[in-house]
């Protein structure tokens, strides 16, 4: 790893003028300096004097949440949406606790965000005060960095250091918990304000030689796969995605975070690879002689057995974070770097070694196409009469569009989101692929609308999801965020239950929540979203979809909640099994050649 | 599984321990000895961690330390590049019999007594962690009453310092 020469840091700037402010201006002002616009949170005591000087911000925009983890998933729908850094406010204690599951999210999916705290007084912390809780100790495993402030003066300087650490290198949410007595007491307030990073240098250029290392491995290849992650839409690299792509002919899939990192309808890409992957994403992998992984990380949701992933292949790994290099899979090329300037200057070398004849993968090709042929993505009828849930969303994408913002929670119904809607645009696919936090799809649609507000945001989200963060509608009807939130209501934990038809025999332990069809209806989602004042409509024939999409789609004075009542018994195809090789990839239960032989 | 020396060259902040110690509990390596001290460099500390680990495992480790942001260096320190001592007090049962027997042993490891009581000596040693344990192994029929052991303290051999570059940028 080379290190760069340490970067200037931001210093008072000459002739800059002295202002006294509190501490609590002092982080209105510094956020209005660092150029945020939008804030979610919750006011609380140990916070409270930094909520006076907001209330006059001309800059920033507060939206109110209903619960701290709703203010942590808006930072994180916002940033995703945006690109743009997302910050949550948040109150001591308890306040702070609550943003805890949002912040670990964040942390697993790269998302830049700012997380603010109050904390009690200083002379108090540590004598198990009213709402005191270690916020800064608690969040260390899953927070890129924390500060904890003590004294006014340092305001400025943590919010900047913070904002610095969040946004650059591999993304992650840092944490600034100030206590009551800093933000009440003045200081002088200089922008940019002096702050010292020594230990935080990430390497964004790659080395020269692992480039051109990576580029002869490609020319060689005959079976080569582009192994698209996440980190590809947080380094804003798809445009050059698509140029090395081209000039490779390479194949190309894209992981559940970096769906709409490549274009969907493009002929190279085959779609997403791992445990509900395509068939030919994942055999693609499995099958190649090299890898080239491009801001993922080899998570075991793509690799299944790790030990027996890609046998044959070399792998070239491209990794803003050092450490993700070698930590599953040892790295033939590890490059470390910034994933948009690597595919950059692995073009040029690439055309340096390749020159005039660029290598044949057509019999490569061959074999894939005759795979999509064989195993496109599909779902059977249901057999219950109910609604297909797979064709639910499958509609709302194909009537809505690629210019679409849709952010999904955790289950059955974000894998259908992931595999139905087709994607053609970076950050228009959101969701909690990492932590994996139901819940999440409400409130970073919320997020997304407030950073994106000409875009439609959909949320699509499970019966068993939405019950956990939908108080977040109320913030939508109050503050004119129009969401549009798709209830995939099966009734059930939908994926739990799939597991239990799988590999417990049917037996459907604790995961039937009487939401849905032929159930009391407890709650009942329509009379819900009409509670907190949205458009609330229930869908339970298969002609009426369209119908109910295109309502939703013309609604934009308040929110939409759809229940779409669908079928308990839908599964998601194809699955690979846990703890096997990916080679065991079943196309449908049992590995039925074909979905009409689907349970 | 073989044993390892890190240094640390951190910047001097609260919580700073708990970070790295954090760290290691949370991949699943054990820390066998742990030291913590100043360094010349004023804001700068550094720590002295042995682990026993595969060589993997502890590259893995040492990118997770090197992402702590207060974590500016880490140097793993070989046995034979560097100079590598622990420090034990040690109080041993002795009586007017043995007295005489123990000194003898303390004198012989280069050892000195710091206090003296009519049942029992304290006495202290330092060296490479062979020379207090045989030190350990040779008063052990005496009768060892307490131990207090540093963690392992260790050096670069020659003229460099871990801070040089550091300091230059």
């Amino acid at each position: 790893m080379t290190a760069e020469p340490m970067t200037a840091r931001p210093g008072p700037a000459p002739g800059a003028t002295t202002t006294t402010l509190t501490g609590a201006e002092a982080v209105v002002r510094s956020l209005e300096m660092l150029g945020i616009t939008d804030v979610f949170g919750i006011p609380g005591g140990a916070i409270l004097p930094v909520y006076d000087p907001l209330m006059d911000s001309k800059v920033l925009r507060h939206v109110l949440v209903r619960h701290e983890q709703g203010a942590g998933h808006a930072a994180e729908g916002y940033a995703a949406a945006t690109g743009k850094v997302g910050v949550c406010i948040a109150t001591s204690g308890p306040g702070a606790t609550n943003l805890v599951t949002a912040i670990a999210d964040a942390y697993m999916d790269s998302v830049p965000m700012l997380a603010i705290t109050g904390q009690v007084y200083s002379t108090l912390m540590g004598t198990d005060a009213f709402q005191e809780a270690d916020i800064v100790g608690i969040t260390m495993p899953i927070t890129k960095h924390s500060f904890l402030v003590k004294r006014a003066e340092d305001v400025p300087g943590a919010i900047a250091a913070a904002y610095e650490i969040a946004t650059t290198g591999r993304p992650g949410p840092v944490l600034v918990d100030i206590t009551k007595d800093a933000q009440q007491e003045e200081l002088s307030f200089v922008w940019p304000p002096k702050y010292d990073l020594p230990g935080y240098r990430p390497v964004t250029k790659a080395h020269g030689k692992q480039i051109n290392a990576a580029a002869q491995l490609l020319s060689e290849a005959s079976k080569p796969v582009l192994y698209v992650g996440g980190g590809v839409i947080r380094s804003h690299a798809s445009e050059e995605l698509l140029a090395l792509a081209e000039q490779t002919g390479a194949p190309v899939v894209t992981t559940l975070m970096a769906r709409g990192a490549f274009p969907d309808s493009h002929p190279q890409h085959l779609g997403m690879p791992g445990m509900h992957g395509t068939v030919p994403a994942v055999l693609a992998l499995q099958e190649a002689d090299l890898i080239v992984s491009l801001g993922a990380r080899f998570d075991d949701r793509v690799t299944g057995k790790a030990a027996l992933f890609a046998p044959n292949a070399k792998i070239v790994h491209v990794d803003i974070d050092p450490a993700e290099i070698g930590k599953i899979r040892t790295a033939d090329v590890p490059i470390v770097g910034d994933v948009r300037d690597v595919l950059v200057d692995l073009g040029v070398a690439y055309s340096g070694v390749v020159a005039a004849e660029t290598p044949d993968i057509t019999e490569w090709w061959s074999f894939l196409d005759g795979l999509r042929d064989e195993f496109p993505l599909g779902f059977a009828p249901t057999g219950d009469g109910l609604l297909s849930p797979q064709h639910v969303i499958q509609r709302i994408g194909e009537l809505t569009g690629p210019d679409a913002v849709y952010a999904a929670g955790v289950g059955q119904h974000q894998m259908w989101a992931a595999q139905f809607i087709k994607y053609e645009r970076p950050n228009s696919w959101l969701n909690s692929g990492g932590a994996g936090t139901m819940g999440y799809a409400v409130p970073a649609a919320m997020g997304a609308k407030v950073g994106e507000p000409d875009r439609v945001v959909w949320a699509i989200d499970g019966d068993g999801c939405f019950q956990m963060t939908n108080q977040e509608l109320a913030t939508c009807t109050l503050n004119n965020i129009p969401i549009k939130v798709a209830v995939i209501n099966n009734s059930s934990l939908g994926m739990v239950r799939q597991w239990q038809t799988l590999f417990y025999n049917s037996r459907y332990s604790n995961t039937d929540l009487e939401t849905g069809h032929g159930t009391v209806h407890v709650p009942d989602f329509v009379k819900l979203g009409e509670a907190y004042g949205c458009l609330s409509i229930r869908v339970e024939r298969e002609d009426e979809v369209d119908a109910a999409i295109e309502l939703a789609l013309a609604t934009n004075d308040r929110p939409v909640v759809i229940d779409f009542v669908v079928s308990a018994d839908s599964m998601v195809w194809p699955m690979v099994p846990q703890g096997v090789s990916n080679s065991y990839i079943q196309y449908a239960k049992d590995h039925a050649p074909s979905f009409d032989e689907e349970a | 599984m073989s044993t390892h020396v890190l240094s640390l060259l951190v910047e001097d902040k609260p919580g700073l321990l708990t970070r790295v110690a954090g760290l290691f509990a949370r991949r699943g390596f054990n820390i066998s000895s742990l030291a913590v001290g100043v360094t010349e460099v004023p804001g700068l500390s550094r720590i002295t961690v042995v682990v026993d680990v595969d060589a993997l495992p502890l590259e893995q480790v040492t990118k997770q330390l090197n992402k702590l942001v207060n974590v500016i260096k880490i140097v793993e320190l070989d046995v034979s590049q560097s100079v590598q001592r622990e420090h034990m007090l040690i109080k041993v049962r002795t009586d007017n019999a043995t007295r005489g027997s123990v000194i003898e042993i303390v004198n012989l490891f280069r050892a000195s007594v710091v206090d003296y009581a009519p049942d029992a000596l304290v006495v202290e040693v330092t060296g490479d962690s062979g020379k207090a344990q045989a030190f350990l192994r040779a008063l052990e029929p005496f009768g060892i009453k307490e131990i207090a052991q540093s963690g392992l303290l260790a050096i670069g051999r020659g003229g460099k310092s871990i801070t040089e570059r550091v300091l230059r940028s």
